[in-house]
C-alpha cells in the first residue's frame, strides 16, 4: 500500500495555482499543525526521557544532593556485594541458558512439523502463543507446586540454583521466539534445501545444523537477542518462587543501598536497551534491503 | 511441488513429543493446577472454599482497583498513544523520526518492573531529581502518591503508550490520503474529515488496541510489586499475599482461586479483543 500512496504524501504541487487566498490559508494550516508536531514531541520526549535521566543522576548522586558534585561510590560498590554479583552472574548464565534451550527446543520441532506433519502447524502455534494470553503471575501459581518437585529432586547442592527457572523462562519466551523463528522459516524453502540435504545423504542433524540454521541465522540471533532482553529484566517469577536473580537481588538492595542498586539498574537497562534497539535497526536494515531487491 | 504431498507415517507426529511433553509438563500442567487447585482443598478434595474467597472484601477491592487501574491507564494509554502515532504518521514515512520512535517504542513497550520503578522513585519520589529540583525553584510536590493507585497509573503510561504507537500505527498507515482528498474535493472541512471519515475508520482498530491495553496492564505484576512493598491493592499483589503468606491464612489454595479470577478477566478482555479485530479487519489491510 506504501508504494500507491506515496505520491499523495508528497507535498502537494498543484499544476494550476490556487487563489492566492487560499493558498495562504494552507500555508498557515502547515505551519500550525509543524507547531503543534514539535511541541507535542517535545511533550512525549520530557515525559520518557527524564525517568531515565532521574535513573542514572541518582546512581552518580553524590553527598552535595542534585546540584553537588557526580560520584561513581554506587557504581564501584557493586563489587563489594558478593550476592549482588552472584546474582548478576547467575542472571546471565540463565539468559544463555534460556536462548539455548528454548532454540534447540523450537527449531527441531518447527522444521519436522512444516516437512512432516504439517496438521499439527495450529496447534503448535496455539500452544505457543498461549503465555501472551496467561499472566505470568498466574503461572507462577501453578509453578509453585511443579518447582517443589523439580527442588525435590535435584541433589541438595544445587537446590537453591536460580538456573532451575530455566524450565519457566522457556515458556515465558515461546510466544517471541516462536514468531520470530516461523518468520525465519516462512522465508526459505525449507522442504527443497532438506530434501536435497538428505538425497545428498545428510543426517537429519546435519540438515538442522549446517543447512537449515545457517539459512535462518537471523531469525535465531533476534530471537536468542528476545529471550536475552526478557531474562535479564525477569522478576516476578524469579522472586514469587524465592530464587535470586539481578532483579531480586536489585530490589532487596534497594532499601539497604540505594546508589548500588540503581547503578545496577541502569547497568542492566542499558544493556538491554542497547541489545534491543540494535535489533531493531538490524531488522530494519534487513527489511528494507530485501523490498529494494 | 506437487501441492499435497503424502507426509510422513502414522508415526510421524512422534518427532514432536519432546516440545509437546514441554509444553504440557510446564505451561498446561501449571495451567491444571491453578483451575483445578481453585476447587480443591489440601487434601484434594471438591470445595468451594476456595472460591469464597473471591467474595472477600479485600479481593473483591484488589479486582475493583486492578480493572480500575488498567482501564485507567489503558485509556490514558490510547488517546496519548494515539495522539503521538498521528504526530509519527503526519512526518515524512521513511524518516528519521518515524523510524526513531518505532525503535524507541520497541523498547520502552518491553520496559517495566524493579528498573522503571526505581526510574520512577527517582524522579517524582521523595530524593527524586523533579522533586528536589521543584523544592528548590519552590513548590513542594508531595510524593506519597506515588505508592497508590494513582502513582501505578502514571507509571503504567510510561509502556502503555509505547504499545499504543505500535499496534495503532499500522491504522493509521492503513487510512489513504485519498479519503482525505475526496473528503475535501467534496468541500468538507478538516473536522468534517475527522468526525465523519477518520473517527468511523478507526474505532474499531482503537477500541481493539484499547483491550490489548487493558489486558496488558492487567497482567502487569512486577512494578507494582516493587513500587508498593507492604499490602496489596491490586489482585496481582493479592497473589503474592497469597503465595507468601498462605499457611497463616489457612487457605492454602486461595491464590489459586484469585489467579483463575484474574485469567477469567484476561480472557474476557481478549475476548472481546478478537472480536473487534475482525471488525476493524474490514477496512483497514
Amino acid at each position: 500500500m506504501s508504494a500507491d500512496a506515496a505520491p499523495a504524501v508528497a507535498p502537494p504541487v498543484p499544476a494550476a495555482p490556487p487563489a492566492p487566498a487560499v493558498a495562504g490559508l494552507r500555508r498557515r494550516a502547515t505551519r500550525r499543525r509543524t507547531v503543534v508536531r514539535v511541541v507535542l514531541l517535545v511533550l512525549f520526549g520530557t515525559f520518557f526521557a527524564v525517568p531515565l535521566l532521574a535513573l542514572v543522576e541518582f546512581s552518580t548522586r553524590g553527598a552535595g544532593g542534585i546540584g553537588g558534585s557526580r560520584s561513581l561510590t554506587g557504581w564501584a560498590q557493586i563489587a563489594d556485594y558478593p550476592d549482588l554479583v552472584g546474582a548478576i552472574v547467575a542472571s546471565l548464565e540463565l539468559a544463555v541458558l534460556t536462548s539455548v534451550v528454548s532454540l534447540a527446543l523450537l527449531v527441531p520441532t518447527m522444521v519436522w512439523i512444516r516437512l512432516r506433519v504439517p496438521q499439527l502447524s495450529r496447534l503448535v502455534e496455539f500452544l505457543c502463543l498461549l503465555p501472551l494470553t496467561i499472566p505470568a503471575i498466574v503461572l507462577v501459581v501453578g509453578w509453585a507446586p511443579i518447582y517443589l518437585w523439580i527442588n525435590y529432586l535435584t541433589p541438595r547442592a544445587y537446590q537453591a540454583s536460580p538456573l532451575a527457572l530455566t524450565f519457566a523462562y522457556v515458556v515465558l519466551v515461546l510466544p517471541y521466539s516462536y514468531r520470530t523463528i516461523d518468520a525465519g522459516l516462512a522465508a526459505i524453502d525449507v522442504r527443497t534445501l532438506s530434501e536435497a540435504a538428505r538425497s545428498l545423504g545428510a543426517s537429519w542433524a546435519t540438515v538442522l545444523l549446517r543447512v537449515i540454521a545457517p539459512n535462518i541465522g537471523p531469525a535465531l540471533l533476534n530471537a536468542a537477542v528476545l529471550s536475552v532482553a526478557l531474562v535479564l529484566g525477569e522478576f516476578t517469577v524469579a522472586s514469587l518462587l524465592n530464587y535470586v536473580n539481578v532483579q531480586v537481588a536489585m530490589n532487596n538492595l534497594s532499601q539497604q543501598n540505594s546508589n548500588v542498586a540503581y547503578a545496577v539498574a541502569t547497568a542492566s537497562l542499558a544493556a538491554v536497551f542497547l541489545l534491543l534497539f540494535l535489533l531493531s535497526l538490524a531488522g530494519r536494515r534487513r527489511r528494507t534491503r530485501g523490498s529494494s531487491a | 511441488m506437487s501441492p499435497r504431498r503424502v507426509t510422513g507415517g502414522r508415526l510421524a507426529w512422534l518427532g514432536s513429543l519432546p516440545f509437546l511433553a514441554y509444553v504440557g509438563l510446564f505451561l498446561l500442567a501449571p495451567t491444571v493446577v491453578v483451575a483445578a487447585g481453585a476447587f480443591t482443598d489440601t487434601a484434594n478434595r471438591p470445595t468451594l472454599a476456595n472460591v469464597r474467597v473471591l467474595g472477600d472484601r479485600t479481593v473483591v477491592d484488589s479486582f475493583v482497583n486492578s480493572i480500575a487501574l488498567s482501564a485507567a491507564s489503558a485509556v490514558i494509554g490510547a488517546v496519548l498513544g494515539a495522539v503521538l502515532a498521528w504526530v509519527v504518521v503526519t512526518g515524512n514515512p521513511d524518516g528519521a523520526l518515524r523510524r526513531t520512535t518505532t525503535a524507541v517504542c520497541g523498547v520502552l513497550a518491553q520496559f517495566g518492573g524493579v528498573t522503571l520503578a526505581f526510574a520512577f522513585i527517582a524522579s517524582i519520589g521523595n530524593q527524586g531529581l523533579v522533586t528536589l529540583a521543584l523544592a528548590q525553584l519552590g513548590p513542594q510536590l508531595s510524593t506519597g502518591w506515588l505508592y497508590e493507585l494513582p502513582g501505578l497509573v502514571l507509571v503504567y503510561s510510561y509502556f502503555q503508550v509505547p504499545l499504543m504507537v505500535l499496534v495503532f500505527l499500522p491504522a493509521l498507515d492503513g487510512v489513504r490520503p485519498q479519503w482525505r482528498e475526496a473528503a475535501e474535493t467534496l468541500g468538507g472541512s478538516p473536522w468534517q474529515y475527522f468526525r465523519h471519515v477518520a473517527v468511523p475508520l478507526l474505532t474499531p482498530a482503537f477500541l481493539g488496541a484499547l483491550l490489548l491495553l487493558f489486558a496488558n496492564a492487567f497482567a502487569a505484576y512486577a512494578t507494582a510489586a516493587a513500587l508498593i512493598s507492604q499490602g496489596a491493592i491490586i489482585a496481582p499483589l493479592q497473589i503474592r499475599t497469597a503465595l507468601t503468606s498462605e499457611v497463616v491464612l489457612g487457605q492454602a489454595n486461595a491464590g489459586k482461586a484469585i489467579a483463575l479470577g484474574m485469567i477469567l478477566v484476561v480472557a474476557v478482555a481478549m475476548t472481546l479483543y478478537a472480536l473487534v479485530q475482525r471488525r476493524s479487519a474490514r477496512w483497514l489491510r
